[in-house]
């Protein structure tokens, strides 16, 4: 037992100094907070201003097109497709003569072309003026069209839960966010610290480490201590991660909040009224805050986190085995495709079946996917964000972790069996058959 | 004389091959024990099972007067194979004192050893740096070191010596005699038979998991000497031809002859002594182990591990 902690201490130690950890466990938040606060960046101050000359045929545009921050609306009489750009526009907006019940296109023609989003952004406005002037020329008042604006935006869709003890507010966008991330972390640990196993040990043999080592220990606790030194490598990034990623929201919200609470005060004075396009997007980032606020403590918090944790290392035990054992018949890791393919299709899999779990958590796929130790680890998280005991029965989830301890005790049993007769085995390529035979072959 | 090692008809048998089949010998403590054989012999599966890698499918071990037990005998053996095997970017000191603290040694007693060899062998500036910084021959000293800092009962080395430069093939050498003074037996695996012929006390051949020979050097060569002997004369007589013996080569004055069935050396100096012939060397040629080794191999080089899986 003493030698099995050795070797832990081995893998783990030097792995953890090892430069690369360090860079990539610092860099890895590092980067994802400059990606997502150079995307906030550059949509607040890099946004290219449209300067749009409308081309009205019907005369009712103008006043009821909206000019936001990035796009303004100019309705100048004497600009025509041939001199808009020497007038210093950008794009022109022709919009014929609406006829009735006709379908009746309108065009914006402009040098650069214009983003989906803006297209979309640009739509929505003529839509919604030409629906205005309908309403209007019916009989409804400026003042009811702007009431009946406000109500519909203050109307919200949440969804409850009936459960045994009464009814809950559920909400099913923090579930599959909870699902999808969950899914993909263990999906990214099982196969990044499982091929580090696989490397490991190939690169012990082809070093004739493991012979040096193996006339000291048993082959089994140099298995053993490679996958949970590595494990426990895994498991310290990922709380350095979360440390990490702590004190950059931290940092980021000391950094944000001044200013968007300002816009918050500002909204409230102004009585819920909007003024301009910034207060609208703070109002409506404070709205969204705040239902996560609100929705984040809906979530079955202690469950999700306790069955994160065994799924993770249930996960990682199960596949990391497998994966030492291909590690074991391996000299070559390029020669090593036909051997990997078994172990990682059966993970990236999971992957597609968790995607679609997160759809319909109760679908027999889901059901099965989710108990069957193989895809396991990532279907049942997905689900698990969904409910307990709601979506996912008690004994689904009893049956799932008894089969995910069952799994991996077995892939680790099986795994020490090709193990020792593989690491010592050269010059021989080996398939999964003869894997096979040496682990149920009679001694 | 106690012997440290005792085997008794150890088989292996892989799936398509007969790799250890029915060996038996025995090893004196504190000898040093060459283990002989061409490439694909036997050899490598004799050693893992003598070190606990490989259990046989038949026979037994006593090491050290009892029944071998893998579990605790480990920890008195010291076994170097032939493919060197280190981590490479593990630090030299860490390095050692991870080996030792495996081979069952108090990270204290551990510390303590690695500095003793360290600086007996002048590798004391090694201590940080990795074993990717160093040449072939440094890292076989290192290797050497690690296997034998605990001070293990019986040591094995495979092929210590290759890749090593005189200087240093010297050094080990010397530390190997001392080791075997202190009272560590040494088998020692390899198939360059100068170095066999000058260090070992005691061989075995083994050849297609076949005891071909087993004896000590001197044994051995008496075992397949020829009778051939060289003398060297003074001029030469009108007759080189005696009844005694038969002319085998002949150069300037110096003549191999090997003696006939039934006559002594003593007959071949009489031959030239009643010519008056002065005789200015007469000695015996004893076959060299290289020359035992390939006539006993010769023709059977073809091994199956070429062929067929070693499992």
């Amino acid at each position: 037992m003493n030698k099995i902690l050795l070797i832990i201490k081995r893998e783990y130690l030097s792995r953890v100094r090892n430069r690369t950890f360090i860079v990539t466990t610092l860099l890895t938040p590092l980067l994802f907070a400059v990606l997502i606060g150079g995307n906030i960046f550059f949509s607040m101050q890099g946004r290219s201003k449209h300067k749009i000359a409308v081309v009205d045929e019907n005369g009712f545009f103008k006043g009821n097109l909206k000019s936001t921050d990035e796009l303004a609306f100019e309705f100048p009489g004497d600009v025509d497709t041939t001199n808009y750009l020497d007038r210093g526009y950008t794009d022109i907006l022709l919009i014929p003569k609406f006829d009735g019940d006709k379908k009746t296109d309108y065009i914006i023609r402009s040098k650069k072309s214009i983003g989906f989003a803006l297209q979309e952004s640009i739509e929505r406005k003529v839509n919604a003026a030409i629906e205005d002037q309908k309403l209007q020329d019916n009989g409804i008042t400026r003042a009811q069209l702007d009431s009946i604006h406000k109500q519909s935006q203050f109307a919200e869709l949440k969804t409850q839960q009936q459960g045994e003890n009464g009814v809950k507010e559920s909400s099913e966008g923090l579930a599959t966010a909870i699902g999808y991330g969950c899914g993909i972390l263990i999906y990214i640990t099982m196969l990044i610290y499982g091929m580090m196993v696989m490397r490991g040990i190939m690169e012990e043999k082809t070093t004739r480490i493991a012979e040096v080592v193996i006339s000291s220990v048993k082959p089994f606790q140099l298995m053993a201590g490679k996958i949970i030194g590595i494990g426990a490598v895994g498991i310290t990034q990922f709380l350095l991660w979360i440390v990490l990623i702590f004190i950059l929201i931290t940092a980021g919200q000391a950094f944000i909040s001044g200013e968007t609470l300002e816009q918050v005060q500002l909204l409230q004075q102004n009585g819920g009224a909007m003024p301009g396009g910034g207060a609208m997007q703070a109002s409506e980032a404070a709205q969204k805050m705040y239902n996560i606020q609100h929705t984040m403590g809906t979530a079955n918090w202690p469950l999700i986190i306790g069955c994160f944790i065994f799924y993770f290392i249930g996960g990682y035990l199960f596949y990391a085995a497998l994966f030492a054992a291909v590690g074991s018949v391996m000299e070559d890791i390029q020669a090593s495709q036909s051997l990997t393919l078994p172990i990682t299709l059966p993970i990236i899999f999971s992957f597609f079946i968790m995607t679609s779990a997160i759809q319909s958590p109760d679908s027999p796929l889901a059901v099965w996917a989710s108990i069957i130790p193989f895809s396991s680890p990532i279907v049942m998280m997905a689900r698990i964000a969904f409910g307990v005991p709601g979506t996912v029965p008690y004994w689904q989830l009893g049956a799932s972790i008894v089969a995910l301890i069952g799994g991996f005790m077995f892939t680790t049993w099986l795994a020490g069996k090709i193990y020792r007769t593989g690491i010592l085995l050269y010059g021989k390529k080996v398939s999964w058959k003869e894997m096979m035979k040496w682990a149920f072959r009679r001694h | 004389m106690r012997k440290i090692l005792e085997l008794q008809n150890l088989k292996k048998y892989y799936a398509t091959q007969k790799a250890v089949d029915d060996i038996s010998f025995s090893i004196d403590e504190g000898s040093i024990f060459g283990l002989l054989g061409p490439n694909g012999a036997g050899k490598t599966t004799l050693l893992r099972m003598i070190t606990g890698i490989f259990f046989p499918d038949s026979g037994s071990i006593r090491f050290d007067g009892k029944a071998f037990d893998p579990l605790n005998d480990i920890i008195k053996i010291g076994y170097m194979p032939e493919e060197r095997g280190l981590y490479k970017k593990m630090k030299i000191g860490e390095q050692a004192l991870y080996l030792a603290q495996l081979k069952g040694l108090s990270r204290s007693d551990a510390m303590e050893k690695v500095r003793f060899w360290f600086k007996r062998l002048e590798m004391e500036s090694w201590w940080n740096k990795k074993v990717e910084d160093l040449s072939k021959g440094m890292s076989q000293k290192l290797q050497f070191v690690t296997t034998v800092l605990h001070e293990p009962k019986l040591i094995i080395l495979d092929e210590p010596f290759s890749g090593l430069d005189p200087v240093n093939a010297n050094l080990i050498k010397d530390e190997i005699y001392g080791l075997a003074q202190r009272g560590s037996t040494v088998i020692f695996s390899t198939h360059r038979m100068e170095q066999v012929e000058e260090i070992c006390d005691h061989i075995v051949l083994v050849n297609m998991g076949k005891k071909i020979l087993d004896g000590t050097v001197g044994d051995v060569k008496q075992q397949f000497k020829e009778n051939k002997f060289r003398v060297n004369l003074k001029e030469l007589p009108a007759s080189v031809n005696g009844p005694s013996f038969e002319l085998v080569e002949q150069k300037a004055n110096t003549l191999i002859v090997r003696i006939k069935d039934g006559y002594r050396s003593n007959d071949v100096l009489q031959h030239f002594l009643q010519q008056d012939i002065t005789i200015e060397g007469f000695n015996e040629i004893l076959p060299s182990l290289n020359d035992i080794f390939i006539r006993q191999v010769e023709g059977t080089r073809s091994t199956a591990r070429a062929f067929q899986p070693a499992i």
